[in-house]
C-alpha cells in the first residue's frame, strides 16, 4: 500500500542544511498497522508528512497504492497530535469538514455522509454530542471527534502523528483500545507515529525503529502477539514485555548491552 | 482564597454598582459647582445642562442623528474596504510589501490635518465627515483582521492542506473565522475612533451635528449646551461600543470560552 524507496529529506535550516531523513526503504502492506518509533529529532513526523504529500522528498520516491505521491490524496487521512478542531463548528460539522472541502464530490453525494458521520460518532461513544461546540468537550472527546473526521471518507490509509500523546494516561489507554477495535472492523492501513514503546507494542503489527540525526531506519520489529492486546491484566503480558524490552534496547542509542560492558571492564581489549 | 459576597457575585450588584458610581460622580460635579461658586458660563451644574437641553430637545436629537449617521456610515464603509484589503495583504506577500508601507504612511498623518483639505474638496455636506471617519477607523480594522488571519495555528492550516483545500477555502472556511475575535477587537477600537472622526469633521466645516453644536456653542459661551452635546456624544459612543460587544456575544459564542 505504501512504498518508500531511498527516501531522503534535507531542510535548509538557519545554520546550514539539516538532514532529517536518509535512505529510508519501507514497505507497508495493505491493512497493516505500523508504528514509527524513535527519539525526538529522528524524523518520524517528517516521514509521515512525506507519505501524506504535505512534503515532497529531496531524494527517493514515495508511493501510495502504486502511484507516486504528488500531494494530499482523498483516500489518505491525517490525524494530528492535537485535535485540530475548528472552534466555531459543531462536532458534526467538524466531522464533515473533509467532505465539505472536497470539490470533486457533488452536493447530493455529500448528504449521504451525514449518516456516516452519525454512525462514526456513535462508534466512538459520542452520540448526542453532534450539536456541541468543541470547547464543551473534554480533551479525549475532542480527539475522538478528530478520529471520526479522519475516518469520514473511509480512507485506505490513516496517518497518525502521536494522536494520543497530549492526553492523560487513562484516556490514552481507552483510546488506543478503541483504535484497535476500529482497526479490526475496518481494513484501513495505519501508520502511527509515537514515542511511547507501550503504545507501539500494543497497537502495531510491526514497529519501525528510527535513529536520530540523521533519521535512519534502525530496525523493523515484527509484533506477532494475538489481539486484543493490553498492558493490563489479561494475557500476552509476557509477550508484550519481551518485545518492549527489545524496543528499549534498540532505542537506547548505541549503549552496548550490559553483559558486553562488564566483559570490557574485566578484560580490557 | 477570594471572598465571595453579594457585591461581587450578584447580577443586581453588577448593574447597581456602576449606576451608583455614575450618580456619585454627578453628585460631586454638582457639589463642586456649588461649593466653589463656579460661574455658569465656565462650568454649568448638572441642572443647568438638563435645563438647557430641555429648551431645545429636537435640535439636540436631530444633531445626534446627523452625527450618528456619519459615524456609523463611515464605520461600515471602513469595514467594507478594510476587511478585503486585509485579506489581500495576507494572501499575497508581494501585495503586502507594496501596500503596507503606504498604509503606514497614511496612518501616520495626523487625521485632523487633513480635515480642512477634505472640506475644500468635498464641501460642507456629510461626505467629508464620512471620509474622515473612514480614515480614522480603517487602520485598526485592517491591522486586526490581517493579524487575526495570520495567527491561524499552523496545525489548522496543515489540516486544510492535508484535505486538499484550495487557497480560497483556506481563507473563507478557516482564516477569516479564526480571525473573528481579533476582528471584533479591531472593530471596538475603530468605533470609538469613528465618533472622534465625525466630530473632527464637524468642527472644520459643517452646518449641523453634535460637533458643530459644540463648536458654535463654545463661540457663544453657551457652555451648558456644549456640555449637553458632549454628554450625548459619549452616550452614543458607549451605546455603539456595547452594541458591538453584544453582537460579538451573539455571533461568536465559541470565542468567549478562551478568556
Amino acid at each position: 500500500m505504501i512504498r518508500l524507496d531511498g527516501v531522503g529529506q534535507v531542510f535548509d535550516g538557519r545554520e546550514g542544511r539539516i538532514t532529517a531523513l536518509e535512505k529510508i526503504d519501507l514497505h507497508v502492506r495493505a491493512g497493516e498497522f505500523v508504528t514509527l518509533i524513535g527519539r525526538s529529532g529522528c524524523g518520524k513526523s517528517t516521514l509521515l508528512r512525506l507519505i501524506a504529500g504535505l512534503l515532497s522528498p529531496t531524494s527517493g520516491t514515495v508511493r501510495v497504492a502504486g502511484e507516486p505521491v504528488s500531494g494530499p490524496r482523498p483516500d489518505v487521512s491525517f490525524m494530528f497530535q492535537r485535535p485540530a478542531l475548528l472552534a466555531w463548528r459543531s462536532v458534526l460539522a467538524n466531522v464533515l469538514l473533509p467532505v465539505e472541502l472536497d470539490r470533486s464530490t457533488a452536493a447530493r453525494d455529500k448528504a449521504a455522509y451525514r449518516d456516516r458521520a452519525h454512525e462514526l460518532l456513535e462508534l466512538v461513544g459520542l452520540q448526542g454530542f453532534e450539536r456541541r461546540l468543541p470547547h464543551e468537550l473534554s480533551g479525549g472527546m475532542q480527539q475522538r471527534v478528530s478520529l471520526c473526521r479522519s475516518l469520514i471518507r473511509d480512507p485506505k490509509v490513516m496517518l497518525m502523528d502521536e494522536p494520543f500523546s497530549a492526553l492523560d494516561a487513562l484516556t490514552r489507554t481507552e483510546l488506543s483500545e478503541e483504535l484497535q477495535r476500529i482497526k479490526m472492523e475496518l481494513s484501513t492501513t495505519i501508520v502511527f507515529v509515537t514515542h511511547s514503546i507501550d503504545e507501539a507494542v500494543v497497537l502495531a503489527d510491526r514497529a519501525v525503529v528510527l535513529s536520530p540525526r540523521p533519521g535512519r531506519l534502525r530496525d523493523v520489529v515484527e509484533i506477532d502477539i494475538p489481539r486484543p492486546r493490553s498492558l493490563g491484566q489479561n494475557g500476552h503480558v509476557a509477550d508484550v514485555a519481551r518485545i518492549s524490552s527489545r524496543l528499549h534496547a534498540l532505542l537506547a542509542d548505541k549503549t552496548p548491552p550490559i553483559a558486553e560492558r562488564l566483559v570490557d571492564e574485566v578484560w580490557p581489549r | 482564597m477570594t471572598k465571595r459576597s453579594w457585591w461581587t457575585e450578584s447580577r443586581t450588584a453588577a448593574v447597581l454598582l456602576p449606576v451608583a458610581g455614575l450618580i456619585a460622580a454627578i453628585g460631586l460635579w454638582w457639589l463642586a459647582t456649588i461649593v466653589f461658586a463656579v460661574p455658569k458660563f465656565l462650568v454649568p451644574s448638572p441642572a443647568d445642562v438638563v435645563a438647557r437641553a430641555a429648551e431645545d430637545p429636537m435640535m439636540l436629537l436631530e444633531s445626534t442623528w446627523v452625527s450618528l449617521a456619519e459615524t456609523v456610515g463611515g464605520f461600515l464603509l471602513a469595514v467594507v474596504i478594510g476587511v478585503p484589503i486585509a485579506l489581500l495583504i495576507v494572501r499575497s506577500a508581494i501585495l503586502e510589501r507594496l501596500v503596507y508601507p503606504l498604509l503606514l504612511m497614511v496612518n501616520a498623518i495626523p487625521k485632523i490635518a487633513v480635515a480642512p483639505l477634505l472640506a475644500v474638496w468635498m464641501g460642507f455636506g456629510p461626505s467629508p465627515k464620512v471620509v474622515m471617519v473612514v480614515l480614522m477607523c480603517f487602520f485598526p480594522i485592517v491591522i486586526s483582521t490581517a493579524q487575526g488571519m495570520k495567527s491561524t495555528p499552523v496545525e489548522l492550516v496543515e489540516l486544510l492542506r492535508s484535505l486538499n483545500a484550495s487557497r480560497t477555502q483556506e481563507f473563507f472556511k478557516l482564516r477569516i473565522w479564526h480571525a473573528m475575535p481579533q476582528i471584533f477587537t479591531g472593530l471596538k477600537v475603530a468605533i470609538s475612533l469613528a465618533v472622534i472622526g465625525s466630530v473632527i469633521g464637524e468642527f472644520i466645516a459643517a452646518t449641523k451635528g453634535l460637533g458643530y453644536l459644540i463648536y458654535t456653542s463654545g463661540a457663544s459661551a453657551d457652555t451648558a449646551l456644549a456640555f449637553a452635546a458632549i454628554l450625548l456624544l459619549s452616550i452614543m459612543s458607549i451605546v455603539l461600543f456595547y452594541g458591538l460587544v453584544l453582537l460579538e456575544h451573539r455571533l461568536l459564542p465559541w470565542a468567549q470560552e478562551k478568556r
